[in-house]
């Protein structure tokens, strides 16, 4: 079977597709909305550091966060490749939106891991 | 007794006009369905007009047409729905069109063709014996053999819209059908046909066709099972790059 990377990208997609609508709500509904309107206690600095310390804990937000940019880049691919028309220009735009799903993801790592 | 005004597209290409709508006014009985409206128009008001039909009663699959912008089965659609009309009928969309309401779909047979939708053995056993299937085995793919081929997903895709080479709905899910059939040996030889530019991957999952298919087939979740599966296939075939049968 000749090799194409389709799949490849696809289970990216995927697999971000069910990370972020696994994880990000419960996120944003904890720290988007209940610790701004005081619904709960603000946790404390040092318990969150604590927490963030710990690898599989950082290891979880990468997961989350970069497989979320390639679910948006496979998506945002095909919008405008199909959306708007832009054939012409696939090889680019694939380029471009898996490039920037890569980079972001690049930066993640490094604010995750490295910092 | 009340009526309803009808907006059918006509092109008799014969005549060298431009397609156009043609408003026809017809007793608005409650009991009738589009396709009955067509026949009344057709037996009683202007013969010229051309549109498939056959079993009238939702398993034959000639006569979908589009219904005020809707794919639908003309046999299964009330026309009291539209009260007080106008009801505009189109034929197909993405398809080009014959004459009237008619569609050329050698396309859609093409495509048919291309995903082997037959019982596929590795070796071809004797016509004596028998490929016993329990009822859960039945199960795993009959919502999938459901289809009656009447192409209203094919109308709805704007995929295959955009992409006339695109498999599409209807094909997509019979290979499905075969490939999940506890009697069937053809998953690979299928998998490669539809990997490619024109396969499973062009669908990006507006899930139109599941939403107007009559028949519950749900090609839109028969397509991202493939998906998975290919997928699974392309990992393992870069993991295990020893294990070909796999």
């Amino acid at each position: 079977m000749k090799r194409r990377a389709e799949p490849f990208w696809w289970s990216l997609f995927g697999a971000g597709g069910v990370m972020s609508a696994m994880f990000l709500p419960v996120l944003l509904l904890f720290f988007g909305f209940a610790v701004p309107f005081g619904w709960i206690d603000v946790p404390a600095y040092e318990g969150l550091r604590t927490l963030l310390d710990m690898f599989l804990v950082k290891l979880l937000l990468f997961a989350i966060v970069a497989l979320s940019f390639f679910h948006w880049a496979h998506r945002f691919r095909f919008t405008l490749y199909e959306g708007l028309q832009l054939h012409r220009f696939s090889r680019t735009i694939a380029f471009l939106c898996y490039g920037i799903a890569i980079l972001l993801s690049v930066f993640a790592c490094y604010v995750m891991f490295v910092l | 007794m009340e009526t309803i005004e009808i907006e059918v597209f006509r092109y008799q290409p014969e005549k060298g006009s431009d397609p156009a709508f043609q408003t026809y006014e017809i007793p608005l009985n409650k009991d009738w369905v589009i396709l009955d409206a067509l026949n009344h128009i057709k037996d009683h008001i202007d013969g010229s007009l051309s549109f498939r039909w056959s079993c009238r009663m939702g398993v034959c699959g000639s006569c979908g047409m589009v219904v005020n912008g809707k794919p639908v089965l003309t046999c299964a659609t009330f026309l009291e729905k539209f009260a007080p009309g106008p009801v505009r009928i189109e034929p197909l969309d993405n398809f080009p069109v014959v004459r009237d309401l008619v569609i050329e779909m050698s396309d859609f047979l093409d495509k048919l063709q291309k995903v082997k939708p037959w019982i596929i053995r590795e070796e071809e056993g004797s016509t004596e014996e028998e490929y016993l299937q329990t009822p859960s085995q039945l199960a795993d793919y009959k919502q999938y053999s459901m289809c009656i081929n009447c192409m209203l997903c094919y109308s709805a895709c704007p995929v295959y819209g955009l992409e006339p080479g695109f498999t599409g709905p209807a094909a997509l899910a019979l290979a499905q059908r075969y490939n999940m059939d506890s009697r069937d040996q053809g998953n690979r030889d299928r998998m490669e046909a539809l990997s490619d530019d024109t396969g499973m991957w062009q669908c990006t999952f507006v899930g139109d066709c599941s939403a107007v298919c009559p028949k519950n087939v749900d090609p839109a979740g028969a397509i991202q099972r493939y998906k998975v599966e290919g997928a699974t296939h392309w990992w393992k075939t870069l993991l295990l790059p020893y294990g070909k049968d796999r």
